[in-house]
């Protein structure tokens, strides 16, 4: 239950980060429209502070509740490479990854984000689902 | 630089460690813990449809007010998506992120957010998303990214 309490208000601080930004400069908070701009040269000084602010955030977790935030990676390096490969180059045909298209697409009622977020979630449900046999 | 364009930086930052701080505390930034949503049929754990549903509803909260806004706080006007097209390439590239968040469970956010705790197999992640990125941009060729 305390995972649950723990998710929604994360969740809700996900949802405020992205309420600041449109509010603020009226842009969307797309993790993968703002790192693919900073490739590009595109927004490179509120990008670059986004990114740093982002990584500040579990700065702040271990400040205040004196732990990192646990984050457990099993799969192998090949995986690794090939998953990042295939989130960056997918995040980058689609428009948007879990933040623009599944926060502020879902909230915007978007039907383009609630296509690619059916979409994801079931690819990576059927992957997920697959890989389970190989483990 | 503008004294605006220095709010806008800062806004930016803010922003940033919000969301950090929200993948930190929800449980979303462990690979594992967003591998155990997708995961259905075995152990499920649903807390990511709590992270999700807080997220959503406090974002329309917020754009809700940007509907009565004639222009944002910093900046001379609002740069929301206006495509709607439901095509192949939003498909195709949504399934294929979604192939790819599903084998290591990590998404750009907490990827990127999780850089700071400096360990190897996240740096090794995201080095190989902005290859991912830039090798998109070689084939399809670099459009500016404005459609969400």
């Amino acid at each position: 239950m305390a995972t649950y309490a723990s998710g929604l208000l994360g969740g809700m601080l996900i949802g405020l980060s992205a309420v600041v930004l449109v509010l603020a400069n009226g842009r969307v908070a797309g993790v993968s429209g703002i790192a693919g701009r900073l490739l590009q040269g595109v927004q490179t000084a509120t990008g670059t502070a986004f990114v740093i602010g982002l990584s500040l955030g579990p700065v702040l977790y271990r400040l205040v509740l004196g732990e990192w935030p646990p984050v457990v990676l099993a799969a192998s390096w090949p995986i690794v490479v090939a998953g990042g490969l295939l989130v960056g180059y997918g995040s980058r045909m689609g428009s948007g990854c879990t933040s623009g298209h599944g926060v502020v697409g879902l909230a915007r009622l978007s039907r383009r984000s609630m296509a690619a977020v059916g979409t994801f979630m079931a690819t990576a449900v059927a992957t997920v689902y697959l890989m389970g046999f190989f483990q | 630089m503008n004294r605006n364009a220095v709010y806008r930086v800062a806004a930016a930052l803010a922003s940033g460690v919000i969301f950090g701080l929200g993948l930190s505390i929800s449980g979303m930034l462990n690979p594992a813990r967003v591998r155990g949503f997708l995961d259905i049929t075995r152990d499920w754990d649903p807390t990511l449809a709590f992270v999700l549903g807080g997220a959503v509803i406090v974002s329309a909260a917020g754009l809700a007010l940007v509907r009565r806004m004639p222009r944002p706080l910093l900046d001379d006007r609002f740069y929301l998506p206006e495509t709607r097209v439901i095509d192949r390439r939003l498909i195709v590239g949504s399934a294929i992120f979604g192939v790819g968040w599903g084998m290591v469970g990590l998404c750009p956010g907490p990827a990127l957010a999780s850089l700071s705790l400096g360990l190897p197999a996240t740096v090794l992640f995201v080095a190989a998303m902005f290859a991912g990125m830039a090798a998109h941009d070689r084939l399809q060729g670099a459009r500016p990214w404005q459609r969400v």
